[in-house]
């Protein structure tokens, strides 16, 4: 660490650094982008988040950086500017393709703009849309922004301003099309069976091969973080697991270690334990349906009715001990609602050779049927760069080769003390993509075979008080969610409600990896190749 | 016909909750008087629309997964003549406003229905759906449907168990089997939602 | 005997009776108006009872119960649908060639229709026996791709002209396969004429007759016939999942029940055409050795039409079997199985049949 602080250094003298959670260094954002070509250099090149950020006096952003290679280290950049009229930052899109969506989403949020920055359209909201709703001084007014009955026009979808700054210091505005002239373009969705939600894409087609994907954002953009920063935090739990409705669970863990974390809370081992086999049943879940959709996507409905079949069966589970049944709502902060039936580990003990045999059923129905396999043959690579570049993680991450696990890289609750295998391949394609569920699927059941006998009996709930309220600071917690690297940063000034609370959502930088995969590929190659990424909207667009 | 001669088959008409609100609505409808013979047609072809109604392909969050369990195995909604969900707005009978419907999706929704053939319905499932439900304080959630497009059943739940969807299933039903055919369609209108003007524009 | 061929003659009998020699040609009005109204209602009875066997077949497959609300067992569902189909509005879409669109889905149902004609359901049960009968289905059958193209086109939506486009080189592609498996059958019975074709195969069915290059032909029959129905692992076309509801999108009420009904009796005309020309239509099974004549009067005893049936709803169930299990292809990977693997094995099938006529026969 000590080196990195001396590099940045090096480049910005004056960069403030801080010994918080992870190594903050402040930079001025004109020197922002030379610290970040230099750290890409170093090997820092996965960017796990990018957070906008309304100081009051000035508008920023927090860049949260980690490597591919030396997965523990983690170091945060800050930059900020004072102008709130036209306030602009220099883009890193370049530097990390994630940064793309992100800068776009920070410029939705707080009108940041990004200097080189190729489009800078509104992700989530319209483009009609008045004021940037995080600051704090937006106006909330509802007859500023009226449900609107009239759809966007082509032009407001298409065309993508964009701002560059010459040497001189002069502004150039200008205003890209997004499509060639004469393209034909096919919407896909919002209401579309196989976006998986509200997911708008436009793709410009040459007879059924694809030329180019643009994702549209904003379905169902329901502004949970903005909503947090008015909540409690046991409030906001109930977000969370709205975010993700398939891996809620996991969403809603993460925050509870967020607030733990921030409190100094010490949560009982047996509440770690439990929290730890609802995550994986969780996942084992998400991963059925996941799987489900992506043979429904290809046509086999029966497949998908399969997976929907077995899914109850966790359901049930939960449904006995939590009284939910898709959203469990049973962490909060310092432990477990309520202790675990008394039912649980024998149902859980039952389930687990079952899913052994449904998933052997799984191969024989699916995985050696040969239209399957040709279909999943050869198609859509993505190289481990471009995976790390795009923030690609979770299983997608992991069948090109890039070992993202966060329960490897930053165990929490009680993945330190279990054996698991994280299940990666090499190659980036579909097939990996679909054969790495069914692997996880095997991996969660034996962390559950490990902790299920084990529960310890020390109580499941800590000591909370009646009113949580976290000192002042920045927290930020990973967690391996059922998609991938779901995070939550928290910023509070010591109140019992959040200054700004962030999620860092592991849907949305698979879906901006559809357009590089889907590149000379045929239309139907789209479908299956979003199912295979297997993307939840709402998460995406939180 | 009168709200006690409906006949869902295993539930009795004791079971269901609201029925006052039926009763009141067949009055709504009898007030013209009824004809014997275009009344035995009404039922006839009342009952072909109530067994045959199939679901627009449409969900935006996490009460789309609930019904994508519905149609699964275990609830299967195939045993009400419900399972042939069509991806087409033209084909749909019915639309499942399973999720919140944000600024943004407003006019998609809107969109939808008025694409859909006539006689259709809309069903609201979920909190979001009704009312906006945990998100009613986000600057871009429309606070219920309603606000958009006509809704004929509500489900509540956030999100709702299959159980409650097949129960709002059922309800619908229920009306439908109340229409009148040979009439003027008396389809309800964008209710009074007792909002300000602003908001409900 | 339960023929339905004692019902025919008896019609026929007592209409002649009736009605004077001189005014013979009432008497034939009368049976056409008669054969036509049969023809109607044996076409929409099976389109109902396919649609419900589908649901109910396909529910069995995924562990679900399929309808059972409605009626026994959920046996009226369908007459439900059809009541619900025939009320529901027809929207006119602007920007559409109004004609062109109005009459796709009437050109679907009358290419289905004009087959359905055409086949022997019972022992004398027919509509039309042309002595080139298997020419005339193969022609006839085609005549559904261009309403659909004609549908894609005219609705001005880019997924129905996907969709249609797609459907146009997917029936051109595989409507060479189908013919020409059913050529080499045509080489085996020495006639086109379906009559003729059924009465080859008193003894033995045609399958049996020429056991290697007719189960070759079968097998390419019953791919390519499930290509052209399109459906099953071939339902690019509709490809629920890519194009929304493909070439008929656009379609609602009884217009897009024209193509739903259409669609459910071409997969009952190709396992029919396929049970006549392989299985031998409605003849009985016989086996053609002396011990067996017990087995052969049993078998004879089975009215023919029910054998007839039989034989099309097990091909039935085939086609459901591989469309419930089986996942759907891209549109290179169907071609390719056409042109590189289908077509070149049925021409070698043709010649290997020439080969066994000549020497093995």
């Amino acid at each position: 660490m000590e080196k990195i602080k001396k590099l940045i250094l090096s480049i910005v003298p004056d960069a403030v650094a801080e010994e918080a959670q992870y190594p903050t260094f402040t930079v001025d954002a004109s020197k922002i982008r030379s610290v970040a070509e230099k750290l890409k250099e170093k090997g820092f090149d996965y960017l796990i988040c990018l957070t906008g950020m309304d100081y009051g006096d000035s508008l920023g952003c927090i860049y949260h950086i980690s490597s591919s290679t030396d997965k523990t280290s983690v170091i945060v950049l800050k930059t900020s500017t004072s102008d709130r009229q036209n306030p602009a930052i220099p883009s890193v899109h370049d530097i990390w393709a994630s940064a793309n969506l992100y800068e776009r989403e920070v410029y939705d949020f707080f009108g940041i703009t990004f200097i080189d920055h190729p489009d800078m359209r509104r992700l989530f909201l319209r483009q009609d849309w008045n004021g940037y709703p995080f600051r704090k001084d937006y106006d909330a007014n509802p007859e500023l922004n009226p449900v609107p009955m009239e759809n966007q026009t082509i032009a407001e979808m298409e065309n993508m301003p964009s701002i560059t700054l010459k040497s001189d210091g002069t502004v150039i505005k200008k205003e890209n099309a997004l499509f060639e002239k004469g393209d034909y373009v096919v919407n896909i969705g919002p209401q579309h069976p196989a976006t998986h939600g509200v997911l708008h894409l436009r793709v410009s087609l040459d007879g059924e091969i694809i030329k180019k994907v643009d994702p549209n954002f904003g379905y169902i953009h329901r502004g949970i973080e903005k909503m947090c920063e008015s909540m409690t935090y046991p409030q906001m739990l109930h977000l969370t697991d709205r975010l993700d409705y398939l891996s809620g669970t996991m969403n809603r863990h993460a925050m509870c270690l967020c607030v733990e974390k921030a409190m100094g809370l010490e949560v009982p081992q047996r509440a770690q334990y439990v929290r730890c086999i609802f995550d994986e049943l969780t996942r084992i879940a998400s991963h059925l349906l996941g799987w489900g959709c992506m043979c429904m996507d290809m046509g086999s409905i029966t497949a998908f009715i399969y997976g929907m079949r077995d899914r109850e069966k966790i359901m049930d589970i939960f449904e006995e001990t939590g009284g939910g049944r898709l959203m469990v709502n049973y962490s909060v902060i310092g432990g477990l609602a309520e202790d675990v039936h008394p039912n649980f580990v024998n149902r859980v003990k039952e389930f687990i050779p079952y899913m052994r045999k449904m998933i052997k059923e799984y191969h024989i129905l699916f995985t050696g049927n040969p239209i399957a396999k040709g279909r999943m043959k050869d198609i859509g690579f993505l190289s481990k760069e471009t995976a790390v570049s795009l923030g690609v993680t979770g299983p997608s991450g992991r069948a090109s080769g890039f070992a993202c696990d966060v329960r490897k890289i930053e165990p929490y609750a009680a993945y330190d003390k279990v054996q698991f295998e994280e299940v990666i391949r090499e190659k980036g394609g579909t097939f990996d993509r679909y054969i790495i569920r069914l692997d996880e699927i095997e991996q969660s059941l034996r962390i559950i075979e490990q902790l299920i006998d084990k529960l310890p009996d020390d109580g499941f709930r800590a000591k909370v008080p009646a009113i949580i309220k976290l000192p002042a600071g920045e927290y930020y917690q990973r967690v391996e969610n059922a998609r991938g690297d779901f995070g939550v940063y928290i910023k509070s000034d010591g109140g019992k409600n959040p200054y700004r609370v962030k999620f860092r959502s592991p849907c949305m930088t698979l879906i901006s990896a559809l357009d590089p995969l889907c590149q000379k590929e045929k239309i139907a190659d789209l479908i299956m190749i979003g199912a295979s990424l297997d993307y939840v909207i709402p998460c995406a667009d939180r | 016909m009168e709200v006690k001669n409906i006949k869902i088959k295993n539930m009795k008409t004791e079971d269901f909750n609201d029925n006052e609100y039926l009763e009141k609505y067949v009055e709504e409808l009898k007030k013209g008087g009824v004809n014997v013979a275009v009344g035995v047609l009404d039922d006839l072809i009342n009952w072909g629309r109530s067994n045959s109604v199939w679901p627009l392909t449409f969900a935006t969050s996490c009460c789309g997964i609930e019904f994508m369990c519905v149609g699964a195995a275990r609830t299967d909604f195939a045993r009400f003549g419900w399972e042939v969900t069509r991806n087409s707005p033209r084909q749909a009978d019915v639309v499942f406003v399973a999720g919140t419907i944000v600024h943004k999706m407003a006019p998609v929704l809107k969109r939808l229905y008025d694409q859909m053939a006539e006689p259709k319905y809309v069903l609201a499932v979920g909190s979001c759906a009704i009312s906006g439900g945990p998100f009613k304080d986000s600057y871009h959630v429309v606070r219920g449907v309603n606000e958009v497009i006509p809704v004929d059943v509500y489900v509540p739940g956030c999100p709702p168990r299959p159980d409650a969807m097949l129960y709002g299933m059922m309800q619908m039903q229920r009306k439908m089997k109340l229409e009148n055919f040979f009439k003027l369609p008396n389809k309800p209108t964008i209710p009074d939602t007792g909002k300000s003007e602003g908001e409900n524009k | 005997m339960l023929e339905l061929i004692g019902i025919r003659d008896w019609i026929h009998n007592s209409l002649t009776e009736l009605i004077s020699e001189d005014c013979s040609w009432v008497v034939s009005l009368i049976e056409y108006v008669l054969i036509g109204v049969a023809f109607l209602a044996v076409y929409a009875v099976l389109a109902l009872i396919l649609i419900y066997v589908e649901r109910k077949v396909c529910a069995f497959f995924q562990c679900r119960l399929g309808p059972n609300r409605v009626g026994p067992w959920g046996l009226m569902q369908s007459i439900a649908d059809m009541f619900k189909i025939l009320l529901k509005e027809i929207i006119r879409i602007n920007n559409t060639d109004q004609f062109l669109f109005k009459v796709a889905p009437f050109i679907v149902l009358v290419g289905s229709f004009c087959t359905f004609g055409a086949l022997h359901f019972a022992k004398g049960i027919h509509g039309v026996d042309f002595n080139v009968g298997i020419f005339y289905i193969l022609a006839i059958s085609s005549l559904g791709v261009v309403g659909i193209l004609l549908a894609g086109w005219a609705s001005n939506n880019k997924y129905t002209l996907i969709g249609a486009m797609r459907c146009g080189a997917q029936l051109v592609s595989y409507e060479l396969s189908a013919g020409l498996s059913l050529l080499t059958m045509v080489m085996l019975a020495g006639s086109m004429q379906l009559s003729e074709i059924i009465n080859v195969q008193e003894k033995s069915w045609l399958l049996f007759q020429a056991p290697i290059p007719a189960l070759i032909a079968f097998v390419i029959y019953l791919i390519a016939g499930h290509a052209e129905t399109n459906r099953g692992p071939f339902d690019l076309p509709e490809a629920e999942s890519e194009l929304t509801a493909g070439y008929h999108t656009e379609y609602s009420g009884i217009q897009f029940g024209f193509f739903y009904l259409a669609e459910y009796l071409n997969m009952f005309i190709i396992a029919a055409i396929a049970a006549t020309v392989f299985l031998g239509g409605w003849q009985p099974l016989q086996i053609n050795a002396e011990w067996a004549e017990d087995f052969n009067n049993v078998m004879n005893y089975i009215p023919t039409w029910l054998w007839f049936f039989g034989k099309t709803f097990a091909l039935v169930f085939l086609s459901l079997w591989v469309r419930w299990t089986f996942p759907r292809l891209r549109i290179d990977q169907l071609l390719k199985l056409e042109w590189k693997i289908l077509m070149p094995i049925s021409l070698f099938n043709m010649l290997l049949m020439a080969v066994w006529i000549i020497w093995i026969k």
